[in-house]
C-alpha cells in the first residue's frame, strides 16, 4: 500500500464541468493539489483562447500591486505576512478588487507628482536663498575694490570721506557713489548670479573666458551642503556664481553659455535693502513648503501603510485567480457551450477527495448540475506520483535528480534511505567530524519550522536546509562507522583494553632496548603479543600507533569494500525481479534474471565467501595440525579468482583452501560463462516466436494497428488493453531496458530481428563488463576512506601537536590559536569538502554501480494544479528578480 | 581459532532485534512499510559491518610493527598480557 516502493496507480479521467460552476471548482481542485490538468488546446495560441480577458485583466491587477509593493519597500514599511491562505474570490470580486487597485494606484501616482513638483519649488527657492547670500560676499568685495579704486584715482580728500568700511548700507555696487569718480568712464555692469553643478563650473569658466574674451569677471562660491535632485533623488553639489559684464552683447553670450551648461539663473536685485527683503521672502516660502513636503509625505505615509495590511492577501489572491484562469483555458468547450470538459490525471486513491472537492464548488457557486467524473483507459503512460513526505522528499529527490521513475516501477528510494548515508559513512568514517555533521543536522531539525519560515535566498543555505534529513542520518552512521575504525579526529580510543601488548617475556629483555642506539621497530608476533580475543567493537588502538596501519587497514576495507558492493548490487539484481514479476514479463525472468544472478553469485558472491573463508580458517596462531593454515601458507584471494578465472592451476598442493576447491572453481568459471550466450541468445529468439504466434493468430497486419506482441512491455500500460507502442518510451538512458526491444520507436513496424539482436547484446555487455568494472568501483569505499584517515592525521601531526608540544607557559596562548587553525581545517577541508565528496561518490555508486542492475528512469513527474506550488514559485521569481 | 562468544553474541543480538523484531513492533500507518524497510537495512548493514570489522582481526596474519618507545609506553600504560605459564 505504501506508494514510497512503486509509484502511484494514476488514472485518466474526464471531467464536466458546468460554466458556472467550473471557475469554484477549478478553485477547490487547485487547493487539494491533486490533479494534473492536459492541454486539451494545444493548438491555439494564447491570444485566442476563450478566457484571455480575465488573464489580462488579472495581469493588470499584478501589475498594479508590483508598483504599490515597491513603493512600501521604498518606504522600508514592514508588509505583514500572517501566513493566511485566502480563498481564491468569485469573479464577481474581481471587480470590487480591480477598483481598489485602481484607486490605490491613481492616488499614489497623484501623490508622487505633486511631491516632485514641491521639492522642485524647494530646490528653487533653497539655491535662491543661498544665492542671495553668497553674492552679499561678492558685493563687498567689489566695493572695496571700487572704494580703492576711487582712493587712488579719485581727488585727494575727496573720498577720504567717504566711509572706508564698506557698509552696504550705503555703498550699493551700481551706486554712483562707489563707482566712477574716477576717469574711468565705467559704463553700467550688469550681472547675472546663477547655481550650477560644482563639475561643470571649470569648463564653464573656461568658456566664458574665450567666449568673452575675458570682459566678464566671474566670482563663484561653493554650497556647502548637497542639495537633492528631485528628478534623480541624489544629492548634488552645486556653486553660486555671478558673472559682471558690460554691455548686451556680452550679456546675451553669456545668457546663452549658462544656458547651454544648464546653469539656472535667478533675478537678483542690487540694493542690499531688497536683497534683504528678498531673502526673507525666500525664507518665509521655504518654510511653508517644507510644511506642505511634510504633510505630503504623511500622506502618502499612510496611504502606503494601510495597503502594506492588505497587499500580501491581495497578491495571493490575484496569482490564483489568474491560475485559475489559466487552466480554464485548457478546457474545452462542449458542443451545447453549456459546460466545460477537462482530461486530467488523478492518482486513483484520491478519486474520493476529488469528487468531494467539487461537490464543494459546486455547491459554492450556487449551481444545480453536479459535476461528472469519467475514467478514461488510455495506452498513454500516466505521470510518476510518489507520495513523500519531509523526510522521503530528500531521498526522492536524490533519485529523481538521476531520472523520474517509470510509470509503476520499483522505486529506489526507500531504500537509498539507509544505503546512502551507510555506503557514505564507510567513506568518511571519523566520529569526531561525524559529531560536527550530526550537531549540525539535528539543528536543522530540530528548528526546522523557525528555520523554513525565514524564506532566505541564500541557494547553498537552501539546499543544505532542504537535505537535512540526509545530513542527519549521514551523521548517525558516520559516528557509528567511525565508533568500529575507532577514529575520532585520527585518535584511537582504548575502551576495552588493546588485544596485543608487549613484556618482557616477549622480547627478551626489553630493557635492554632502552638503551640501544639505533631504534628498531618490532613487529608484535600474533604468536606470542596476541590475546586470542579480538578487541570487540571495532578496530584494536594498537593500530594507531603502530607504522604498519595502513598494510593492515588497507586489507581489511578492501575486503569489506568489495563486500559491500557485491551486496548492494546482488540486491539491485533481486530488485529488478519486482520489476519483471509486476509487469509479468516470463521471459525476462528466464533469460535475463537468472542468467545475471547466476553469474554475479559464481563469480563474486564465491569471491566474498573466500574472503569470509580466509577470514576464519588462516591465522598466525593456527597450531599443532592447521600448521598449513598459518600465514606462510595463507594465500592471496585476488591471486586465486584471477587464477579461477584463467583456469589457471599449479600443482602446488598449498594452493588450496579447502578439498574440492579447484573442481567447485571450474565449475564455477563454466556456468558463468554459459550465462553470456544465455543471456545474449535466447531472448531474442523466444520474441521471435512469440510475434509470429501472434500474427498467425490476427491473421495478418491490421495496416497500422499491428501491436508490438510484447506482454511484457516496458512502460507503463493499463492492463486491459493490449499494448502498442506509444513514442513515449524512447531510448532509455539504462542499459537493460534494451529488452523491450521491439518497442523502439517501431509503431507497429515489422519486427526487426537485427534490432533486437543488437539491443539484447548491448544489454549482455553492459551487464558482463559492468559486473566487473562495478565491482572495482566499488573499492572507492576504500579510497575516500584511506584519503580521509590519512588528511585528518595529517591535520593533528603537523598542526595540533605544534600546540600541544609547548613548553613554556606561553604555550598555552599558542596552543589557543593553533586549536582555532586546526578547527577551522578540520571543518572547512575535512567535514565539508570531504563530506561533499564523499556525497559525491556515494551518489554515483547509486545511480551507476546501484540502479543499473534493474532501473529505467524513464518517466515524467507528476505536476498537479496546487497553489502551494504555484505560489511558492511565483514568490521566488519574485525575489529573484 | 580467536574469536569469544561474548561479543558476538551480544551484537547479533541487539542488531538481529533492530533489524527483525522490531519491524513487527511498527504501528500501522501510512508509512510502516518504509519504517520497516530502514529498520531491517538498518540492522543488517551494521551488523555486517561490525561483523567484517571483528572478523578481520580475529585471526591475524600480521602484527602491528611498533617502535620500541611505544613498546615500553605500552607495556606501562596497557599492562604487560596474560604472563605465560613458565
Amino acid at each position: 500500500m505504501s506508494s514510497l516502493f512503486q509509484s502511484e496507480e494514476m488514472t485518466l479521467c474526464q471531467l464536466f464541468l458546468q460554466s458556472e460552476a467550473a471557475y469554484s471548482c477549478v478553485s477547490e481542485l487547485g487547493e487539494l493539489g491533486l490533479a494534473q490538468f492536459r492541454d486539451l488546446n494545444p493548438g491555439t495560441n494564447a491570444f485566442q483562447r476563450k478566457f484571455v480577458n480575465e488573464v489580462r485583466r488579472c495581469d493588470e491587477m499584478e501589475r498594479k500591486l508590483r508598483y504599490l509593493e515597491k513603493e512600501i519597500k521604498k518606504d522600508n514599511i514592514p508588509m505583514l505576512d500572517t501566513g493566511e491562505n485566502p480563498d481564491a474570490p468569485q469573479p464577481r470580486e474581481m471587480i470590487d478588487l480591480e477598483a481598489t487597485f485602481e484607486k490605490l494606484e491613481s492616488e499614489l501616482r497623484e501623490v508622487n507628482q505633486n511631491y516632485e513638483a514641491l521639492k522642485r519649488n524647494f530646490l528653487d527657492l533653497t539655491e535662491l536663498r543661498h544665492i542671495l547670500r553668497k553674492t552679499q560676499v561678492f558685493f563687498d568685495e567689489v566695493c572695496t575694490l571700487t572704494i580703492n579704486m576711487g582712493v587712488v584715482a579719485g581727488t585727494p580728500g575727496g573720498v577720504a570721506q567717504s566711509p572706508s568700511t564698506p557698509d552696504d548700507e550705503h555703498v550699493g555696487l551700481l551706486s554712483e557713489e562707489g563707482m566712477g569718480r574716477g576717469q574711468t568712464a565705467s559704463a553700467k555692469l550688469g550681472f547675472v548670479a546663477g547655481v550650477i553643478l560644482r563639475e561643470r563650473l571649470p569648463s564653464f569658466e573656461r568658456m566664458l573666458w574665450r567666449a568673452c574674451r575675458g570682459n566678464v569677471f566671474l566670482r563663484q562660491a561653493e554650497i556647502e551642503t548637497p542639495l537633492e535632485d528631485p528628478a534623480s533623488g541624489d544629492s548634488v553639489y552645486k556653486t553660486v556664481f555671478i558673472i559682471f559684464f558690460q554691455g548686451d552683447q556680452l550679456k546675451a553670450k553669456v545668457k546663452k553659455i549658462c544656458e547651454g551648461f544648464r546653469a539656472t539663473l535667478y533675478p537678483c536685485p542690487d540694493s542690499p535693502a531688497e536683497r534683504r527683503e528678498m531673502c526673507m521672502g525666500v525664507m518665509t516660502r521655504i518654510e511653508d513648503l517644507n510644511t506642505v513636503l511634510s504633510q505630503t509625505q504623511d500622506h502618502r505615509h499612510r496611504v502606503l501603510v494601510s495597503a502594506a495590511k492588505n497587499i500580501k492577501t491581495w497578491f495571493i489572491k490575484v496569482r490564483k485567480i489568474k491560475a485559475i484562469y489559466h487552466t480554464l483555458n485548457c478546457f474545452n468547450v462542449d458542443v451545447t457551450e453549456k459546460c466545460l470538459v477537462a482530461e486530467c490525471w488523478i492518482p486513483v486513491a484520491d478519486l474520493d477527495n476529488i469528487q468531494l472537492a467539487l461537490r464543494r464548488g459546486t455547491e459554492r457557486a450556487g449551481s444545480s448540475v453536479p459535476p461528472i467524473l469519467n475514467r478514461m483507459s488510455t495506452t498513454q503512460e500516466p505521470p510518476t506520483y510518489h507520495r513523500v513526505n519531509k523526510f522521503t522528499r530528500g531521498f526522492q529527490n536524490l533519485i529523481d535528480a538521476y531520472g523520474i521513475a517509470s510509470y509503476r516501477e520499483v522505486n529506489p528510494a526507500p531504500y537509498t534511505i539507509i544505503t546512502f548515508p551507510f555506503l557514505f559513512a564507510v567513506m568518511f568514517g571519523d566520529s569526531g567530524h561525524a559529531l560536527i555533521m550530526l550537531s549540525f543536522g539535528a539543528w536543522m531539525v530540530l528548528c526546522e519550522n523557525s528555520l523554513a519560515k525565514k524564506k532566505s535566498k541564500n541557494e547553498i543555505w537552501n539546499i543544505f536546509f532542504g537535505g537535512r534529513y540526509i545530513i542527519l542520518l549521514m551523521g548517525l552512521f558516520s559516528f557509528y562507522t567511525g565508533l568500529i575504525y575507532n577514529d575520532w579526529f585520527s585518535k584511537s580510543l582504548n575502551i576495552f583494553g588493546s588485544a596485543w601488548f608487549a613484556n618482557n617475556q616477549t622480547y627478551n629483555n626489553l630493557e635492554i632496548w632502552k638503551h640501544h642506539e639505533t631504534e628498531k621497530d618490532l613487529m608484535l608476533d600474533p604468536k606470542n603479543a596476541y590475546s586470542d580475543k579480538p578487541y570487540p567493537i571495532g578496530l584494536d588502538p594498537v593500530w594507531q600507533v603502530a607504522e604498519n596501519k595502513i598494510n593492515f587497514l588497507n586489507t581489511y576495507k578492501m575486503k569489506i569494500s568489495i563486500i559491500l558492493g557485491v551486496i548492494h548490487m546482488l540486491f539491485g539484481v533481486l530488485l529488478s525481479l519486482w520489476n519483471h514479476v509486476y509487469f509479468k514479463r516470463t521471459v525476462n525472468i528466464l533469460c535475463e534474471f537468472i542468467p545475471q544472478l547466476i553469474f554475479l553469485t559464481f563469480l563474486f558472491l564465491y569471491l566474498c565467501i573466500l574472503m569470509f573463508h580466509k577470514w576464519i580458517w588462516y591465522g598466525a596462531n593456527m597450531v599443532g595440525a592447521n600448521k598449513e593454515y598459518d600465514e606462510q601458507h595463507a594465500p592471496s584471494i585476488l591471486i586465486t579468482f584471477i587464477n579461477m578465472v584463467l583456469f589457471k592451476y599449479s600443482d602446488d598442493p598449498n594452493e588450496f583452501m579447502f578439498s574440492g576447491q579447484k573442481m567447485l572453481q571450474m565449475c564455477f568459471v563454466v556456468i558463468a560463462l554459459i550465462c553470456v550466450p544465455w543471456m545474449l541468445f535466447i531472448k531474442p529468439f523466444v520474441l521471435q516466436s512469440q510475434h509470429k504466434k501472434q500474427m498467425a493468430a490476427n491473421g495478418g497486419a491490421h495496416g497500422a494497428g499491428a501491436p508490438k506482441i510484447n506482454p511484457d512491455f516496458e512502460s507503463g500500460e493499463t492492463s486491459e488493453l493490449p499494448t502498442p507502442v506509444d513514442g513515449n518510451n524512447s531510448a532509455a538512458p539504462a542499459a537493460h531496458s534494451s529488452g523491450g526491444g521491439g518497442g523502439h520507436g517501431e509503431h507497429g513496424e515489422e519486427f526487426e530481428m537485427s534490432e533486437i539482436f543488437i539491443h539484447q547484446g548491448i544489454h549482455t555487455i553492459e551487464y558482463v563488463l559492468g559486473s566487473v568494472s562495478h565491482t572495482a568501483s566499488y573499492l572507492r569505499l576504500w579510497a575516500l576512506s584511506l584519503a580521509h584517515a590519512q588528511l585528518s592525521e595529517v591535520l593533528w601531526s603537523m598542526v595540533m601537536r605544534i600546540g600541544l608540544a609547548q613548553k613554556e607557559y606561553y604555550g598555552a596562548v599558542i596552543l589557543f590559536f593553533i586549536f582555532g587553525a586546526w578547527a577551522i581545517l578540520t571543518v572547512s577541508i575535512l567535514v565539508l569538502m570531504e563530506g561533499l565528496s564523499a556525497f559525491l561518490h556515494t551518489l554515483r555508486l547509486h545511480w551507476v554501480e546501484f540502479q543499473s542492475k534493474f532501473y529505467t528512469g524513464a518517466g515524467y513527474s507528476f505536476t498537479p494544479f496546487d497553489f502551494h506550488e504555484m505560489l511558492a514559485a511565483a514568490e521566488a521569481a519574485d525575489e529573484g528578480d | 581459532m580467536g574469536a569469544s562468544f561474548v561479543p558476538l553474541m551480544i551484537f547479533t543480538v541487539i542488531w538481529g532485534g533492530v533489524g527483525i523484531v522490531l519491524p513487527f513492533l511498527v504501528p500501522k500507518g501510512p508509512n510502516r512499510g518504509v519504517v520497516q524497510v530502514v529498520l531491517m537495512l538498518t540492522g543488517a548493514t551494521c551488523w555486517l559491518f561490525w561483523l567484517c570489522c571483528y572478523m578481520a582481526q580475529m585471526n591475524p596474519l600480521i602484527g602491528p610493527i611498533i617502535s620500541w618507545k611505544t613498546a615500553l609506553v605500552m607495556q606501562q600504560e596497557w599492562g604487560s598480557g596474560p604472563q605465560p605459564a613458565d
